[in-house]
């Protein structure tokens, strides 16, 4: 067993279950007495509904209950929360229409909860579910964006006039007009942003469990924030005390964001568990995760650059339309304001930046954050845009960006969007990653393909994003109802082992290892001895969940302040044992040591002094060796890097292969460089998929055309080309680890890179851009076009 | 699911009488469309008659005439031999169907009898101008698909095998839709020395056809060439959010010619 502390590419202990089958997931779990939850959804987008007659269903073999909307409002439950509140320009708040449990008076999206089966078996109360009778007297529905904000459109929601969430705007609207007015350039692009369904391998699921003589309620749900969950559904839903109600988030088979989100499901099986005094299982099928699940991204937006005479950026107007489902989704609000128009300014000096947001409801399911939330679109407006402006000014894309970059001096950088950076060196990822990439050797590797009748482009994005979410003072100020601290617990056990309690969740991303390798370089403790516990509020004191690639950055940083706190104590502890003065004792490699002698107590022999004290100094300590601490961050972190994409087009086709991808990102510090390109190479892949393949499609009546894998275009192995990951750290200036997060990075990166090289790729045939996903039938038509074009001239 | 009774007799013959006597019932060959079909409830057979026992499997080639058990799996067909051998577009084709597991339970009979509009073997049958072999007759190809999801087929008649003469050359070309990888536009072509047959799946209202332009120009010269020009209209093709009519319309030209060049 070699060095596994910090910088190690220490094999995931977790895979030793996950690769055997041998996880534990919620369906996994079956409770004593367990009964069935199936749901009956709206097939249509919007509708009154007129009558339920639930009798058949009732009668239906092995049936305990039949729930609507109307037994939710006769226990008088809340709707479902919100967890950000934005204002609009004018310093009203966001229109945040009532979110039912179960669909009351109307349903407004295709999925949309209606009626409720709980019965002996999975088959009985689908049997009984299909002899529920529904009149609904359809309504017209809004499909999209467009749609929603037309004149006279129909409402999806009675108090949200105009089907207006909120409009806000950011930054200095007056010096960015200023600017506009003087620029030498104004370069305009126009670009959607695709609606991605997020798809995690794992389906959502929840059991609901009441127990009558203590009267506790346990949910065990796939969730990323069991306490979030525990706060969200015990406080404005159900109304039930954290001391009365346990969350338990088991092994869990992916989130990318989309297990966030407080879901009624969650609220209905623990609900129906209360009165019916059974456990309360529902686990969603495919086709339910695709209408139910939250969706992500899906914004329009128009950006426009003013440059002056030299190509130097000085202001960028911004103008977007989000859209946020039929009803607001935990976090919805914020992704399209402060996750995403705070990150306008890039990686970029652009002076002035004013951005406007408009957020709207229509009859689909609700959207919320998906890996990354805010950023990718932030990224890819931006990314595409800088493209764009090379392109139309003649200035060569990468000396473009090197000369807008944020020198590497100029840090701490204050944007003119809010955000703080602390630290970066732009042009050090650009370099690594042009050299990588072997972006020299492109013209004749094209020449090759134009050889062999293909098409190659290659692409570049130089991205930043802020994550390690959140300081909860500035996103108290900005309209988040929680605060985004993390919490640890730390127990050194008597023989020396320890227990890592940690607020944030592994949904795949290793923290069993990675939080365990702090330990282990920080208590010197060999990694076997290591326990990291997350996902059961039962036993971690509180925490806010992993999102936002926050783990290591907030919830690592709260591991090192009581690990802190266990060195001072078990100093404290030696002294007593080496009879030395506490000031002389010193803490390395696992051992207390007084200076300047060879005295030495392991931790182990601390330890043990800490929980048998008869050689202790009871007076001043108390016995046991057990910190907890809760981490705020001071600022957001800031990881961002290069990402280099080349493709290949058949223009017979449009069939578009990414043939290479490197990606250099700055992290921050490296804790496991193994999981690290994993994290970043699965962010790729998805970002890759949003480029080429995904798009969720509704038709014009609010129907989900892309409603299964038939028709929604994941991305498969095949589609994807062996990923270069590489790293070029500066430190995080901020937390005591000088780390950064890499959950999110490949996906924030690659999606402008895989388009601009499309685009690179297109140039022959005059394209200046195309949306997302560049699919074959896209590229197709746009070649075919252009041909049409050319032969006519 | 809703609940069915399951038979798996011992020919077809019996199980064809079991269909016969319950038009309820529904014949299983593998089961990779019917039972995602039945896990949907989107069908409720009172039996499911399982000819996995029925002895229909097997591969073998006399007098210039490859004869395939209708229960034979894709795998076994793009394994064979003999399949490679003499209809080395068909082995192909059978190796691009599905995943890995479902190459090992799905069926030429199973597809054949189904007929899905996107589904591979239609275009080799036709192209190839086979003859489907069942519990009550020898039907040809030409006479065989009559439709999406729509065949000869009576109701208690079961496929038993598939004979395909051996052409000179063959060559199938697939343009996979991104999400299904089912066939957009799939071209089987296969040359004789009678003339040239050209099929193409995926992109018809009607399920597979016959191009007979291309089967024309391809029978005086089986080249690519032969066939650049030739453009086929879009009325009839199939439009959806990955392919439009006009697309397909086009990718069939692509393929058809791919195919020629490969055929082999």
């Amino acid at each position: 067993m070699g060095f596994e502390g910090i910088g190690a590419s220490v094999r995931r202990k977790e895979d030793r279950r996950f690769l055997r089958g041998q996880g534990n997931y919620t369906d996994d779990i079956n409770r004593p007495g367990q009964t069935y939850a199936y749901i009956r959804r709206a097939d249509r987008p919007h509708a009154r509904i007129l009558r339920i007659d639930t009798a058949a269903a009732a009668a239906s073999a092995g049936v305990l209950a039949v729930f609507t909307g109307a037994d939710i409002a006769a226990d008088q439950l809340g709707g479902i929360p919100c967890g950000w509140q934005i204002h609009n320009k004018d310093g009203s708040p966001m229109a945040e229409p009532m979110h039912p449990v179960i669909a009351t008076g109307k349903v407004r999206h295709v999925g949309d909860p209606v009626a409720v089966v709980v019965a002996e078996s999975r088959q009985h109360a689908k049997d009984a579910a299909e002899k529920l009778v529904i009149d609904y007297e359809d309504l017209p529905a809004v499909a999209t964006m467009r749609d929603a904000i037309a004149p006279g459109a129909p409402l999806v929601h009675d108090d949200a006039p105009g089907n207006q969430c909120y409009d806000w705007h950011i930054g200095d609207r007056e010096a960015t007009e200023a600017a506009f007015a003087r620029a030498a350039h104004v370069v305009k692009l126009d670009l959607l942003n695709n609606r991605l369904i997020p798809n995690a391998m794992e389906p959502r699921a929840a059991i609901g469990e009441f127990d009558s003589n203590s009267g506790d309620y346990t949910l065990y749900t796939t969730s990323q924030n069991p306490h979030v969950i525990r706060l969200l559904m015990g406080a404005f839903v159900l109304h039930i005390p954290e001391n009365k109600l346990r969350v338990v988030a088991p092994d869990v088979g992916g989130g990318f964001g989309s297990k966030i989100y407080h879901y009624a499901e969650e609220a209905i099986v623990t609900w129906a568990a209360g009165k019916l005094m059974r456990p309360v299982k529902w686990t969603a099928e495919r086709s339910e995760s695709f209408m139910s699940d939250a969706h992500g991204r899906d914004h329009d937006s128009t950006a426009e650059m003013a440059l002056d005479a030299d190509g130097k950026f000085l202001a960028l107007r911004v103008r977007t339309l989000c859209n946020m489902g039929a009803y607001l989704s935990t976090f919805a609000p914020c992704v399209p304001t402060y996750l995403y128009a705070t990150l306008l300014a890039g990686v970029y000096a652009t002076p002035a930046i004013y951005a406007e947001v408009r957020a709207v409801f229509t009859n689909t399911v609700p959207v919320d954050a998906y890996r990354g939330a805010g950023r990718p679109e932030a990224s890819y407006l931006l990314e595409r845009l800088v493209d764009v402006i090379a392109a139309d000014t003649g200035i060569d894309r990468i000396k473009l960006r090197r000369m807008n970059f944020i020198p590497a001096d100029a840090f701490p950088y204050q944007t003119p969007v809010a955000l703080q950076y602390d630290s970066g060196d732009y042009v050090a990822t650009l370099e690594a990653a042009l050299k990588q990439a072997d972006f020299a050797g492109f013209p004749a590797r094209r020449a090759a393909a134009k050889a062999a009748g293909k098409l190659r482009g290659i692409g570049i994005s130089t991205y930043l994003e802020a994550c390690g979410i959140a300081p909860s003072a500035v996103v108290g100020s900005l309209g988040a109802r929680a605060g985004l601290y993390e919490v640890a617990n730390i127990r050194v056990h008597p023989t020396g082992s320890v227990t890592v309690f940690t607020g944030t969740h592994s949904h795949g991303q290793g923290h069993e290892t990675t939080l365990a390798q702090l330990v282990c370089s920080q208590l010197g403790v060999p990694m076997e001895q290591i326990e990291v516990v997350h996902g059961d509020t039962a036993k971690i004191p509180f925490g806010m969940g992993t999102y936002g690639s926050r783990s290591l950055a907030v919830g690592g940083s709260a591991m090192v302040k009581a690990m802190d706190k266990i060195i001072a104590k078990g100093r404290k502890i030696a002294a007593h044992l080496m009879e030395a003065s506490v000031e002389d004792v010193t803490f390395e490699d696992g051992a207390f040591k007084v200076a300047g002698t060879d005295k030495s107590k392991t931790l182990t022999d601390v330890s043990l002094a800490a929980y048998v004290p008869h050689n202790y100094p009871i007076e001043e300590l108390e016995p046991g060796l057990e910190e907890t601490a809760f981490y705020d961050p001071k600022n957001f972190t800031y990881p961002g890097g290069c990402h280099i994409c080349e493709v290949e087009i058949d223009p017979d086709t449009g069939v578009t292969r990414v043939v290479n991808f490197t990606a250099v990102d700055d992290v921050g510090r490296v804790i496991n460089p193994m999981i690290v390109e994993g994290q970043v190479q699965g962010g790729v892949a998805q970002g890759i998929g949003q480029a080429l393949l995904e798009n969720a499609v509704y038709d014009a009546s609010g129907q989900l055309l892309s409603g299964s894998m038939m028709d929604y275009t994941m991305p498969r192995a095949d589609n994807l080309p062996n990923i270069t990951v590489g790293t070029e750290s500066t430190l995080c200036t901020h937390n005591p680890l000088g780390v950064k997060g890499c959950g999110e990075v490949g996906a924030i990166g690659s999606p402008p890179a895989v388009i601009n090289a499309v685009v690179d790729a297109l140039s022959e045939f005059g394209v200046r851009h195309l949306d997302m996903p560049a699919s074959p039938q896209k590229i197709w038509s746009i070649i075919e076009a252009a041909r049409g074009r050319m032969a006519a001239e | 699911m809703y609940e069915f009774a399951y038979q798996k007799p011992a020919s077809a013959n019996a199980a064809a009488a079991l269909l016969a006597a319950d038009m309820e019932a529904k014949a299983m060959a593998g089961g990779m469309t019917l039972i995602p079909v039945l896990k949907q409830r989107l069908n409720k057979p009172s039996t499911v008659v399982d000819l996995a026992a029925a002895g229909l499997v097997g591969i073998s080639e006399a007098g210039g005439v490859v004869t395939i058990g209708a229960m034979t799996t894709h795998a076994a067909i793009a394994a064979s031999d003999v399949v490679r051998a003499k209809i080395p577009g068909l082995a192909e084709q059978a190796s691009w169907i599905g995943d890995n597991a479902v190459r090992h339970r799905g069926t030429m009979g199973g597809s054949l009898a189904n007929n899905d509009p996107s589904a591979c073997y239609p275009s080799a049958v036709l192209a190839l101008g086979g003859t489907i072999v069942t519990t009550k007759r020898e039907i040809a190809a030409d006479e065989y698909f009559q439709g999406m999801f729509t065949t000869a087929l009576e109701p208690d008649e079961i496929i038993t095998a598939i004979r395909l003469p051996v052409p000179q050359k063959s060559a199938y070309e697939k343009f996979r839709n991104p999400a299904s990888r089912y066939a957009t536009v799939g071209v089987f072509v296969a040359q004789f020395a009678a003339g040239v047959r050209v099929a193409v799946t995926g992109a018809g209202q009607n399920g597979v056809f016959r191009h007979k332009e291309m089967e024309a120009a391809l029978s005086k010269s089986f080249t690519a060439d032969a066939i650049a020009a030739i453009k086929t209209p879009a009325d009839g093709l199939n439009s959806d959010i990955h392919a439009s009519a006009e697309y397909r319309a086009h990718l069939i030209g692509v393929m058809a010619r791919r195919a020629v060049a490969r055929a082999r």
